[in-house]
């Protein structure tokens, strides 16, 4: 039964939400224009953007509640999930299409909006405009309205009915057809982190705007300098969340999505990074502003422009322009037009009043010198701007090819092959920049310097930062001079900020905040340096086979083809591919494939025997149990000596939409993690290639040799049916038992021999997959009591995996979670700010 | 001269830095020919090449070749000028390529032979169903 009620109430309730952001936005304005006793507008305002925030909430109640109940009419639900999905992957679903991401934004900005209602009285009205005229573009993005006459959409809903939005000849025949699966949740995304990420991320998207809302309405209102000071807790705030989102997409993409590392500088990526630093540059100008009443059109220009990137980053990510170029990108929907003008609104709105406004704009007088530090700080907001710039003039080249092919021209730019060298290593250099500047502005910061000061002060920090880079650079071998001279760079600002800090914890430990972000800064870089700069290749194949003789030796083998059972090197360590496991449902533990069989259900399977994990039973024989066939662990033991280091299970996800998707598993040392994924496996479908037949006549209890490996024929017994099938009276069946002794385990082979109406001769072979061996009973001889024993053999199974080394990561780790730290007690001192 | 001049001329210098960088040895879309005469002037920097798999009337892929071990692969791509090219590619076979539909090289000629360094694969149904499944 189609459903039809449900979706037009979430229309309806899209349509409300866009009409009363218009109607607020309509109202603050008029509120300008009154005198300030007058308050009818601005409650108008304020009750519109409440049935705003309502009507947003219900959209999304209403689109939740048609994947929580798989109403696959809906192509929202059909596209993005399925039944088998569990609920938080249901959660998870929902933004994963652009319209729920979209979704997701405006939740934010309209929760946002309605906390500053109640705390930002006297900025109400000009700061709700802003938020209201974001939240109209926003919500038009999933109206999903066509004007009639010009056949033009605004927006693209989530609740068009499967059947219009594919145009499948089943819906000319049944209109109401509705398919009783949906295409299910991307097999990538199927991870914790696709609940988290995304709305951390959102979170820090929407709350850009709130320093952006501020400055505008500071500009309009000619209160220049006045709104500083309750925007700069929130735009610390919104430094940290973006931050954090950034640094858990990167977690994800390291431990789960194997795109390599942590941050690949993909356009995506880029698209959030840029952004995140204007804002950091912008927190600092601002609090250089509120100390020493310098740099508040710096601010204003950085603070606009971090809410200009982020659309940017929409449009590029939205639009489809970046095409082939990134990992995740969103399909068109047809929007960029829309969102185009969304990022011209809002980029010319603000720059016209700024320039306008300009010569009011209150500015010091004073000239910069070294010895203040306004002149650091401003400093290292140029040097995160000029980061910025880098990252984005090469990311934006499908940009200039778009405008290129627009006047005519070729067009033909393409993203640079080595990329990610070409990024890190300007950015590197920009780090070390900022490194030196940031650690010298602590001191100017909390001290009175002149000239005659700054050499006593800053000799000691110099050298010692410079002795424990040399350090470093002769334990660890670092002998490259860019990576040498980050490390001192990274020391230095280590070293510096814990003098202050120490200094500053004694006075007043409120105010460490910046000092511990600092500290942050330069371990994340150390670890950067480390797990990038001498990230290797480990699986390195030494087998010295050539794909081709016309290729010199450079073609070198960073994939390691393991066989099951056949221990490798690598790394110093032993390793070993021990086979292919599957993961229940219902519990956890990895159990072995050659131990279940199939059922008819392809999403259940049956124990063969008792399944044990680490010792714990996990299911009986003859058990069934729910599991997700698409999953295929690969158990790899990792050795030193005798030792086992670990056991890591790379998965590989066959998904009929996406094809091969592989996640890595991490040998985590405190030093270093291994990490490794499988890069290739055999293809199950396919039929092997035997060798050829091989005979042997042998009497029960012989011993015999199959592909190396010891057997012995254990019995041979006469059986009434076969696989549940009675067997006629006349008709013969025997079973042989053939133990074969594995290097891990004992195998049992069980071969049939049959014969049916009296003369019709059938074999039915037993594989052993873990063995390449498979096992037929060919004859029977009563006279001799003898059996003859067909063998064919194949290549074991096997697995190609790729595994790369990287060092000291956890320094990264480490140095990212005491920037969070760094940024909260920031945000924290600043809104408790009397 | 003022600090704030020395800045302003520093910002710029490092401005026109960046944009040159990125403009400098930019690779471009090119043709299996416009590559190898790349190739012969300097054969540092890599190209993209954009084509489709060799196909037969049938549609079956020719060409592809796999090493015993599985760990490389070669295979034939036709340009958009139909200039057919045999690309060595050394890493295994992803395994939806002889489902992609078209190919991008990134790589370099090496002694008349296409070294790919990196291939990108377009396979338009990956993220999105164009065709329901009417028998679900």
């Amino acid at each position: 039964m189609m459903h039809y009620f449900i979706g037009d109430l979430g229309h309806l309730f899209v349509i409300t939400a866009f009409i009363s952001a218009l109607v607020s936005a309509w109202s603050y304005w008029k509120a300008q224009r009154t005198s300030e006793l007058d308050q009818s507008w601005v409650v108008n305002g304020r009750v519109a953007f409440y049935v705003h925030t309502f009507s947003v909430i219900a959209a999304g109640a209403v689109l939740f509640t048609i994947m929580y109940n798989h109403y696959f009419e809906y192509n929202y639900a059909y596209s993005h999930s399925d039944t088998r999905l569990p609920v938080y992957y249901l959660i998870a679903t929902f933004w994963n299409g652009q319209e729920g991401s979209f979704w997701l934004w405006m939740f934010w900005q309209a929760v946002i909006g309605v906390v500053l209602i109640s705390t930002q009285r006297t900025w109400e009205a000009p700061l709700m405009l802003v938020f209201a005229l974001v939240q109209g573009f926003l919500v038009s993005m999933i109206l999903g309205i066509v004007i009639p006459e010009l056949n033009f959409k605004i927006g693209s809903s989530p609740f068009i009915l499967l059947r219009d939005a594919m145009n499948d000849p089943i819906f000319k025949m049944q209109p109401d057809f509705i398919p009783k699966e949906g295409n299910g949740l991307n097999p990538l995304l199927q991870n914790y982190w696709m609940v988290i990420h995304p709305p951390t991320l959102f979170l820090g998207f929407a709350a850009t705007i709130i320093p952006f809302a501020f400055a505008v309405a500071g500009l309009w209102q000619k209160k220049y300098t006045e709104w500083v000071k309750p925007a700069l807790p929130w735009t610390i705030f919104a430094g940290a969340i973006l931050g954090l989102g950034i640094l858990m997409g990167g977690y994800w993409a390291y431990e789960t999505l194997n795109f390599g590392g942590y941050w690949n500088w993909d356009p995506v990526e880029n698209a959030v990074y840029v952004p995140w630093l204007i804002l950091i540059a912008g927190i600092h100008t601002m609090m250089t502003y509120k100390a020493n009443k310098a740099a508040l059109r710096t601010s204003m220009i950085l603070v606009i422009s971090v809410f200009i990137l982020i659309l940017y980053s929409t449009f590029l990510t939205r639009s489809g322009i970046l095409g082939e170029g990134s990992v995740h990108s969103f399909t068109d929907l047809g929007l960029s037009g829309q969102l185009l003008v969304y990022l011209l609104f809002f980029t010319i709105i603000p720059f016209v009043l700024l320039a306008i406004r300009w010569k009011k704009i209150p500015a010091t007088e004073k000239e910069l010198t070294v010895y203040s530090r306004e002149f650091w700080i401003f400093l290292g907001a140029v040097t995160f701007s000029l980061m910025g710039a880098q990252v984005l003039v090469e990311t934006s080249k499908p940009v200039y090819n778009a405008i290129s092919k627009w006047f005519g021209g070729e067009g033909n730019m393409a993203p640079k092959e080595n990329a990610v060298q070409f990024y890190s290593y300007v950015q590197l250099w920009f780090a070390v920049v900022l490194c030196f500047v940031s650690g010298t502005a602590q001191f100017f910061w909390w001290n009175k310097l002149d000239s005659k000061k700054v050499a006593k002060e800053f000799l000691t920090p110099v050298l010692f930062s410079l002795l424990i880079a040399v350090i470093i650079i002769n334990v660890l071998k670092v002998y490259n001079i860019s990576f040498a001279v980050l490390l001192f760079a990274s020391s230095y600002i280590i070293y510096s900020n814990i003098k202050v800090l120490i200094s500053l914890f004694k006075v007043n430990p409120k105010l460490s905040g910046g000092a511990v972000a600092h500290i942050g800064l330069g371990l994340m870089l150390i670890g950067a340096l480390f797990s990038s700069g001498y990230s290797k290749v480990v699986s390195l194949n030494n087998n010295g086979l050539l794909i081709s003789k016309e290729l010199d030796e450079e073609f070198n083998r960073d994939n390691l083809i393991l066989f099951v059972n056949e221990p490798r090197t690598m790394a110093e360590y032993d390793i070993e591919y021990l086979g292919e496991r599957i993961e229940a449902k219902s519990k956890s533990g990895y159990i072995k494939k050659n131990d279940v069989e199939l059922t008819e259900s392809p999403f259940k399977v049956k124990a063969k025997k008792d399944i044990f994990y680490q010792g714990k039973k996990l299911f009986s024989e003859g058990e069934e149990f729910e599991y997700n066939p698409e999953n295929t662990f690969y158990e790899i033991e990792v050795r030193k000596g005798k030792q086992v280091e670990a056991t890591l299970f790379p998965r590989v996800q066959m998904n009929p939409n996406m094809g091969m998707v592989t996640s890595p598993d991490l040998k985590r040392d405190i030093t270093r993690d291994i990490y490794t994924y499988v890069s290739l496996t055999m293809n199950k479908e396919e039929e092997p290639e035997w060798s050829k037949l091989e005979e042997m006549t042998i009497k029960i209890g012989q011993q015999f040799f199959v592909n190396d490996y010891v057997a012995v024929l254990k019995e041979v017994n006469r059986i009434d049916e076969i696989q549940g099938i009675q067997l006629e009276k006349e008709d013969v069946a025997v079973k042989a038992i053939v133990e074969i002794q594995g290097e891990r385990e004992t195998y049992i082979a069980d071969p049939l021999f049959l014969i049916k109406d009296r003369s019709k001769v059938g074999r039915l072979p037993s594989e052993i997959n873990d063995l390449g061996v498979r096992v037929t009973l060919m004859n029977i001889h009563p006279d001799t009591g003898e059996f003859t024993i067909g063998l064919n053999t194949r290549q074991k199974d096997w697995v190609i995996i790729k595994a790369t080394e990287k060092p000291y990561i956890n320094v990264l780790w480490l140095g990212t979670f005491v920037i969070m730290i760094g940024l909260s007690m920031a945000m924290v001192r600043r809104f408790r700010e009397k | 001269m003022k600090i704030s001049h020395i800045i302003a001329i520093l910002v710029i210098a490092v401005a026109i830095a960046i944009v040159i960088s990125t403009a400098s040895d930019t690779s471009s879309y090119v043709s299996f020919d416009q590559a190898y005469q790349m190739a012969q002037v300097d054969n540092k920097s890599s190209v993209h090449v954009v084509g489709e798999l060799k196909k037969d009337a049938q549609g079956h892929i020719i060409g592809l070749e796999e090493s015993v071990d599985h760990l490389a692969f070669t295979f034939l791509l036709i340009d958009e000028n139909k200039k057919e090219q045999k690309v060595y590619y050394n890493e295994p076979m992803p395994a939806d390529f002889t489902k992609s539909e078209k190919v991008v090289v990134i790589g370099k000629y090496k002694s008349g032979n296409f070294v790919a360094s990196k291939i990108l694969l377009k396979c338009p149904s990956k993220y999105q169903e164009q065709k329901l499944n009417a028998s679900l």
